[in-house]
């Protein structure tokens, strides 16, 4: 019988050393016993060691599976050790997969492992320290005292080494202790179990504690499955758990009998009231579009889009705002504001001389996880919307108007369908301006075949360049 | 009037804020005490001191929670309110500004000094800060501001800070809001406009929603690296999250989650906390107490979940009465109403399947696609893998176990419902 004594600190790093040592030498796993300290003797340890029958073994194992076996063997469980170093050897033979809980003894380890990481998480929750600063030293001093279920000390110091780095500060657990000064940790084994004097800021955290509880939604079971009471000893809050849980129907109570009261005299003072919407035109459509309810479509957007550029000269009207349009609150900064000012810019339009609307003047979108899928505005959306558009066509009094799509069509001729028969085509709009219909940006965009994309795109050109051309004379 | 001890306004002050439900501390960046925090490489985001000297706190990572409250709820964060004054006069809150409600401010330095402090003595992860609104929007973020600003510069505070935003307050503001805290939150309040308008008569829909893009924009423009790789400034690393008060209007389960689902697409927030109307002390006449709804709550919550981790639409989780079963969890009753799509086979179906499977958490099911890659699964795979077969038991094939006729049963839902319950008479 091969006999490994670990010791107390440092006992994971120990125990990979030898089990690397013992995988080399190919001794098998049920000849070795593994020890933590001076504990009694084995009564099989003096047993003569038998040969190594197993095969020398170089160890190598998956990121993951060491993580998870270091973890592991914080666990209390005595058999720890002499589990991971079997595991270790299967998994080096490649008798086993690692991840495959079907395996008992695997699975064993993956379940230690979870108990031990809540183990250290609760530790780095439920530790309270409390200020030892000596007079007139230079650093805040500050000590604890707790009782984890396993040997984690030595995993979860590093957390409060990082987190409390301007501090000295103390754990003490029965077993270990975690000392952090001037910077450097150190774990040596406890010598004071006393637990360090009460700290005066206890009494304000209790005062926090006992108000940000909600008597109306007492539901101490939640409470306990996340802090059972074994935690309760390390928490100068927990010894006001049982008077509120007592006290919280009757404070439930009261106030739901307590009639509704009047409001004081000066409530009526300082409540602000919104202003009224100014007068329409131009320059305040804005929030008055942002105010319209007109259609359902208001209340999910974030904000109305209103057209923007000068009057008099062209109208270029676009089906409605995008997702980056709404975010914005600007028309046709999206990819196919994008696509339509670089088109424009080659035709030797300026868009700066134009004024760009859209027909639609909220986002229509259905959510689909984190997008928002751009959807048609039907025919009742648009009626509900060209009372918007006429007012613009009214304030700008175009010479031409540019509709791009069977949206926009559709609001200004009343006519959205055969849009690629009537490209190229003007109309003339339900107030009498001539329109000049052609294919919105958009669809330029959706052309997968490169080829399709240039000929799409030069018919667009077309348009563009017709339309500086009717501007011109 | 009597200058008030700080514990007193403590006392005022975390009871005002404890109707905000979030209390988040993950995600974000990581920070530590010492050496330089990851992330970002301007010195004024991290709140590291001049020349590299420790500072106090880490976050990032797994959240922790520090302590529960016997409403079961985490307290993670030191959540209070900057103060209770309000010139808001929403009908659901115990600060509105017609409530008889005591009332109180802290000054910047009681806010920092009770932050660092209990920081210090590990109770909390950081400061999450909300306020009533004083004077202006503006003026009241102005404060808030400059409590994240102080912890950070003068502090030297790694920890995590959380700031409800003011809708309504400068572009500049929420600027260095986002620079100097983890998370930023906009509550909604309400799930729709129409109740929005008649009980927060103050507040707009609109407005909320502007500033949750605004948010989300400078988000976005905070990851963007210039051409020469340089980063800008941070801006809330942690994600944006709001609130929504449940049962204080007549709106349905499904308009809540389709709200819900329109803000998750639409601002990519973190997270949407669903609040259930809870009584408060001195309440309005227009807005008579409930019993707080709080396994609808619950439902929520869960069908939060599948939106966002399950792959589940909002409009199909919800079944056509619009409101949620509060006897089942919404999972179950959907694979109850929808046995056409079972049983399934565990070791050909798709994952998207899989996750609709009552019983298969998303970590069950990601362990079920790595085990059957090596070899076929049996029904005591499963039990090993860790998913909930009294559960899944009805919905699943695979060798070792078929559900027979028990998928069809009049009795299924039997099986899983709470037995009927005696009412009392009196």
């Amino acid at each position: 019988m091969e006999r490994v004594v670990l010791p107390r600190i440092g006992t994971v790093a120990a125990w990979r050393d030898a089990a690397r040592g013992l995988a080399g030498r190919g001794v098998p796993a049920d000849a070795v016993l593994w020890q933590v300290g001076a504990e009694a003797p084995d009564l099989f340890a003096g047993a003569p060691a038998p040969a190594a029958t197993g095969e020398p073994r170089a160890v190598r194992l998956p990121r993951v599976a060491v993580a998870s076996l270091e973890a592991a063997l914080c666990h209390s469980d005595p058999e720890r050790f002499a589990r991971a170093y079997a595991l270790l050897l299967r998994l080096a033979a490649g008798d086993l997969r690692w991840g495959d809980r079907s395996d008992p003894a695997l699975r064993r380890l993956l379940q230690q492992e979870k108990a031990v990481r809540r183990d250290i998480h609760k530790m780095h929750a439920f530790v309270r320290f409390r200020e030892v600063t000596e007079p007139g030293a230079e650093r805040r001093a500050f000590a604890a005292w707790y009782e984890p279920d396993h040997p984690v000390v030595e995993a979860a110091a590093p957390f409060f080494a990082r987190r409390f780095g301007d501090m000295d500060w103390v754990i003490a657990t029965p077993v270990l202790t975690a000392r952090f000064t001037a910077g450097g940790l150190r774990i040596e084994e406890t010598g004071d179990t006393r637990p360090p004097p009460e700290d005066a800021t206890e009494e304000l955290w209790r005062t926090y504690f006992a108000n940000i509880f909600n008597p109306a939604r007492l539901m101490p079971r939640a409470m306990r499955s996340e802090m059972p009471k074994k935690f309760w000893q390390h928490l100068p809050e927990a010894r006001l758990i049982p008077g509120l849980i007592r006290e919280a129907p009757a404070r439930a109570l009261a106030m739901q009998e307590a009639a509704p009261t009047f409001a004081p005299a000066r409530a009526a003072r300082i409540v602000p009231s919104r202003p009224a919407l100014p007068d329409l035109t131009l320059e305040t459509l804005k929030p008055a579009l942002d105010a319209c309810r007109r259609c359902p479509l208001g209340a999910c957007a974030t904000q109305g889009i209103a057209g923007e550029g000068s009057a008099g000269g062209l109208m270029v009207v676009g089906e409605q705002p995008g997702d980056a349009e709404d975010l914005a609150g600007r028309p046709f900064v999206g990819p196919a504001g994008q696509m339509f000012d670089t088109c424009a810019r080659e035709a030797g339009l300026d868009r700066a001389a134009a004024y760009v609307t859209n027909a639609v003047k909220h986002f229509k979108f259905a959510p689909r996880g984190k997008r928002r899928l751009h959807r048609r505005p039907d025919g009742g959306e648009v009626q509900a919307c060209r009372w918007w558009l006429e007012f613009e066509r009214r304030a700008v009094a175009p010479r031409l108007t540019l509709a791009m799509g069977a949206t926009a069509a559709l609001a200004l001729t009343g006519r959205g369908e055969g849009i690629l028969a009537r490209r190229g085509r003007v109309e003339t709009a339900r107030d009498g301006g001539p329109v000049l219909i052609t294919l919105h940006p958009a669809h330029l965009l959706r052309q997968p075949d490169p080829a399709r994309r240039a000929e799409a795109r030069e018919a667009f050109a077309t348009d563009l360049r017709a339309v500086v051309a009717m501007l011109g004379d | 009037m009597v200058k008030r001890s700080l514990s007193d306004k403590l006392a005022i002050l975390a009871d005002a804020a404890k109707y905000d439900a979030s209390c988040a501390s993950s995600g974000g960046e990581r920070r530590t005490s010492t050496g330089r925090g990851t992330g970002t490489d301007t010195d004024t985001g991290t709140g590291r001191g001049p020349g590299g000297k420790a500072g106090l706190g880490s976050s990032g990572g797994a959240g922790i929670c520090h302590s529960y409250a016997p409403d079961g709820r985490c307290i993670s964060l030191l959540k209070i309110l900057m103060t209770n004054f309000c010139i808001y006069d929403c009908a659901y809150c115990v600060n509105r500004a017609s409530s008889r409600v005591e009332r109180a401010r802290f000054s910047v330095e009681e806010v920092v000094r009770l932050t660092v402090e209990f920081y210090r003595r590990n109770y909390i992860e950081g400061l999450f800060l909300s306020s009533g609104i004083i004077r202006s929007p503006d003026e009241t973020m102005g404060d808030m501001v400059r409590i994240a600003r102080t912890l950070r510069v003068q502090e030297n505070f790694r920890g995590y800070i959380h700031l409800k935003t003011i809708p309504d307050a400068a572009p500049e503001l929420i600027e260095e809001a986002g620079r100097w805290a983890d998370r930023l939150s906009i509550n909604v309040e309400l799930p729709t406009e129409t109740a929005l308008g008649a009980l927060a008569p103050e507040k707009s829909a609109q407005s909320i929603r502007r500033a949750m893009a605004d948010v989300r924009a400078r988000r976005e423009a905070a990851k963007d690296r210039t051409l020469r790789g340089t980063r800008p400034a941070r801006f809330a690393p942690a994600g944006q999250s709001t609130q929504m008060i449940v049962g204080a209007d007549a709106a349905k389960d499904s308009e809540i989650l389709a709200t819900s689902a329109g803000l998750y697409a639409g601002y990519r927030l973190g997270r949407v906390y669903y609040s259930a109307f809870s009584p408060i002390p001195d309440s309005s006449r227009a807005l008579p107490l409930i019993r707080p709804p709080l396994m609808r709550e619950h439902r929520l919550y869960q069908a939060d979940w599948l939106m966002r981790f399950y792959g589940f639409a909002a409009n199909e989780i919800a079944p056509p009465s619009g409101m949620l079963d509060l006897t089942l969890d919404p999972k179950l009753a959907w694979a109850l109403a929808h046995r056409a799509a079972f049983p399934v086979e565990v070791n050909r179906a798709p994952r998207e399947m899989l996750l609709r499977v009552p019983g298969f958490g998303s970590r069950s099911v990601e362990r079920i696609l790595a085990a059957r890659r090596h070899r076929t699964l049996r029904y005591e795979d499963l039990v090993a893998i860790g998913c909930v077969m009294k559960h899944a038991r009805p919905f699943v094939t695979l060798p070792g176990w078929s559900p027979g006729a028990r998928l069809d049963a009049e009795s299924l839902r039997a099986r899983f419902a709470p037995s009927a319950e005696q009412l009392s008479l009196f």
